[in-house]
């Protein structure tokens, strides 16, 4: 393995220093990502640390696989989360991986705070903290993206990680974006960076990464870019991107519509991927070493508001998580809107699928008389209503009186404070994605170590359940959830695109890594995978959390999947067998 | 005929940089140290991109601005003498449109040889290889 993957940069925001620190065994025996990043919280965060502390550590890993195969092309970052209260992960493409591994480290740790606003630089050895003065306080995380590509060297392959208004707000889901349209989204990575009055990270580098075995690395890099390229495995997330989903998940019966209200539309949603590539699709991006191009960039040509003959064009980066949370969740029925909110939360700097789901918490507890005028500062929302949510959203981003700054912290604190727990839609205190596809779905979300959607795929497990009439059994999918995220936890230490997950295979991987001068026996990768998933719910459980406390909201039970209703005594026997695999020592 | 390196169609560009890596494994290596062709925004990635790709100059600047001879035309493009070279980067200066990259872990310059790797593992079609009537 290449010696400089083993290299961790120390940035220490307090002191304004940096320094290098060598770690070879952990990223022998970790590889990469989310496993070495999980031993490096446990080591540099203290048990009860509040994750917006000047100690608390972010950690950003890359692995041996990053900037040398096809779809190896995403930055792990773990850190305390404000928003659970637990493990905060959350995985972001863009350019980031390819420019912290060439920039000669496999790992960036951030410590400490800045006394004044910083950005730091970062290109190749060097270091600069660079005063953000000017930076902080500005309306929208696009213009800071445009300010630094500017003054900053390093355009074509380097990485910029900026935080909008909500992360210097520390609200708790404010996320951190690379280039314009990527995302650290989930579990307010965004306010850690704001609690250390850190604005953006700028990465680059172009190191050379020296390969053991060239000849079959040759070898398998086009045999993997073939199949990426050239079989059916990709082509969903090619042509319309992940917003191929909302149509087929409408006409099942599974999209969350008003804040799951209903499950459907009458008709196909005019933001469906297929309506929106024919009305709005501008331009098509990738991240650094993906064939595929799953990024979709919708054009949204409008009339100036006051000037005739002046317009402008806005791109906005369209996926199914924003266009449900901001779309359907809200009941918005027409696409402008929709790719008008979803750029409004972008400028904010907020997590859209949060941010979607307590704006629809909020507009029906509004409804249900739990929250007035007097708490939304004389705003009435309601099912579909855009300028009104819009406004919202900038009220949630500054956290505008108590209720937008309750509203800031995610559903479970509002619902806490004002009543409507059973329609508040979190599970392990984060806000739902958009799949209502049956259980498989559910306990995912209630047992994923990261409560993300792609942590264990659930929503797929009840999609080939229908497609093979299979009977929902608690303890069998419980299994194979566990079995999903364990391998899942490989495939993101190296750090690979789940989009991939069809091609790398545990047999693929070995080659892979054996290429790199690395031999794992596929056992040896399959038991690292377990345990690298033990070790995160071992973190989740020193930081208080119990799988039996979890909060199941009634309204996921009141309203049928295409498996029916949902048991919430089938997703709790669900969740004590995942208990019982989790809680193994870890190896 | 000998063949040159051409961008065919700039607009399905997505900026996956796998041309710039089908350059770097020439040398059985990855990264980016010694690729020769590299792809920027137009600023911003909405905006799309140019690549820059050499255009294997008739009669090239940049070996004329070669103060020692490190440059020799071949029959596309040119060829760099790494042992002749000294590094001082007027051939970089002489080429308006930033074609010849820089190895700066060397100090020597990067110049396309026009083997069409790159055009093999562009995914999207943006790169291809046209016959020169020149050389």
């Amino acid at each position: 393995m290449d010696s400089t993957l083993a290299r961790v940069l120390v940035v220490d925001l307090s002191q304004h220093r940096a320094w290098v620190e060598e770690w070879p065994e952990l990223f022998q025996t970790r590889l990469g990502g989310t496993g070495v990043g999980i031993e490096l919280l446990e080591k540099l965060c203290p048990p009860g640390l509040d994750p917006l502390a000047p100690e608390a550590p972010v950690v950003f890993v890359v692995g041996p696989l990053t900037a040398l195969f096809p779809l190896a092309s995403k930055t792990v970052a773990m850190f305390k989360s404000p928003q659970t209260g637990n493990l905060g992960e959350s995985h972001c493409g863009g350019r980031s991986a390819v420019a912290l591994r060439l920039a000669g480290f496999g790992a960036l740790v951030l410590v400490g705070r800045s006394q004044v606003p910083v950005y730091v630089a970062i290109h190749g050895e060097k270091v600069h903290f660079r005063d953000a003065r000017t930076l902080w306080g500005m309306s929208s995380s696009v213009t800071v993206g445009r300010i630094l590509r500017e003054v900053e060297p390093g355009s074509g392959y380097r990485t910029i990680l900026r935080i909008g208004p909500a992360g210097e707000n520390r609200c708790a889901y404010a996320g951190v974006i690379a280039e314009t349209y990527r995302h650290f989204g989930r579990l307010g990575l965004g306010a850690v960076f704001g609690s250390k009055n850190l604005k953006a990270l700028v990465i680059s580098g172009k190191r050379a990464i020296p390969i053991p075995a060239k000849a079959a690395y040759q070898a398998l890099y086009r045999t993997l870019h073939e199949q990426a390229v050239k079989s059916g495995a990709m082509k969903k997330y090619h042509d319309l991107g992940t917003a191929q989903n909302v149509a087929p998940l409408n006409e099942m019966g599974a999209l969350p519509v008003r804040n799951l209200r209903v499950q459907r539309y009458p008709e196909e949603p005019a933001f469906s991927g297929e309506r929106l590539a024919q009305g709005f699709l501008g331009r098509r991006l990738a991240c650094t070493g993906c064939p595929v191009a799953c990024i979709h960039l919708a054009a949204l040509r409008e009339p100036h508001p006051l000037e005739p003959y002046f317009y402008k064009t806005t791109f906005v980066s369209y996926d199914h998580e924003p266009l449900y949370a901001l779309g359907s969740m809200v009941g918005m029925t027409n696409a402008p809107g929709v790719l008008r909110l979803i750029d409004a939360v972008e400028h904010m700097g907020l997590d859209a699928i949060s941010c979607g789901v307590a704006l629809a918490w909020a507009t029906e507890a509004f409804e249900r008389g739990l929250v007035r005028e007097k708490d939304t500062g004389g705003l009435r929302p309601r099912w579909g209503e855009e300028e009104t949510y819009a406004a919202m959203v900038k009220k949630i981003a500054h956290r505008d009186g108590e209720f937008y700054d309750l509203l800031a912290q995610g559903v479970d604190k509002a619902a806490a404070r004002y009543g409507g727990e059973e329609f508040a839609l979190a599970f392990g205190s984060l806000e739902m994605p958009g799949y209502h596809t049956g259980p498989g779905a559910y306990l995912t979300y209630l047992s994923g170590s990261r409560h993300s959607h792609l942590d264990s795929a659930g929503y797929a497990l009840d999609q080939e359940a229908l497609n093979r009439g299979m009977a929902p059994d608690p303890e069998a999918w419980a299994q194979r959830l566990f079995q999903e995220e364990a391998w899942r936890q490989v495939l993101s230490s190296l750090v690979i695109c789940f989009f991939a997950r069809g091609l790398y295979t545990p047999p693929t991987v070995q080659q892979a890594l054996a290429t790199l001068g690395s031999e794992w026996t596929t056992a040896a990768l399959t038991q690292l995978g377990e345990d690298i998933l033990r070790r995160k719910y071992a973190f989740k459980v020193r930081e208080g959390f119990r799988m039996a406390g979890l909060r199941i909201p009634t309204r996921i039970a009141e309203l049928p999947t295409p498996h029916g209703a949902v048991d919430p005594d089938w997703l709790r026997r669900g969740l004590r067998v995942m208990e019982q695999l989790l809680a193994h020592a870890p190896g | 005929m000998p063949k040159r390196l051409v961008v065919v169609d700039i607009e399905r560009c997505v900026d996956c940089l796998l041309c710039a890596f089908a350059c770097a494994r020439r040398f059985g290596e990855g990264g980016l140290a010694r690729s020769a062709i590299a792809v920027r925004s137009l600023g911003g990635v909405e905006r799309g991109f140019t690549v820059v790709v050499c255009r294997a100059c008739e009669d090239p600047p940049c070996l004329h601005a070669c103060p020692v001879g490190a440059i020799e035309k071949a029959p596309v493009g040119v060829r760099v003498s790494l042992e002749r070279c000294i590094g001082c980067g007027k051939c970089r200066q002489a080429c308006i449109i930033g074609a010849v990259q820089w190895d700066e872990e060397n100090n020597k310059p990067v110049i396309c040889v026009h083997c069409g790797l790159c055009a093999r593992f562009c995914p999207h079609g943006v790169l291809g290889l046209e016959e020169v009537d020149h050389g």
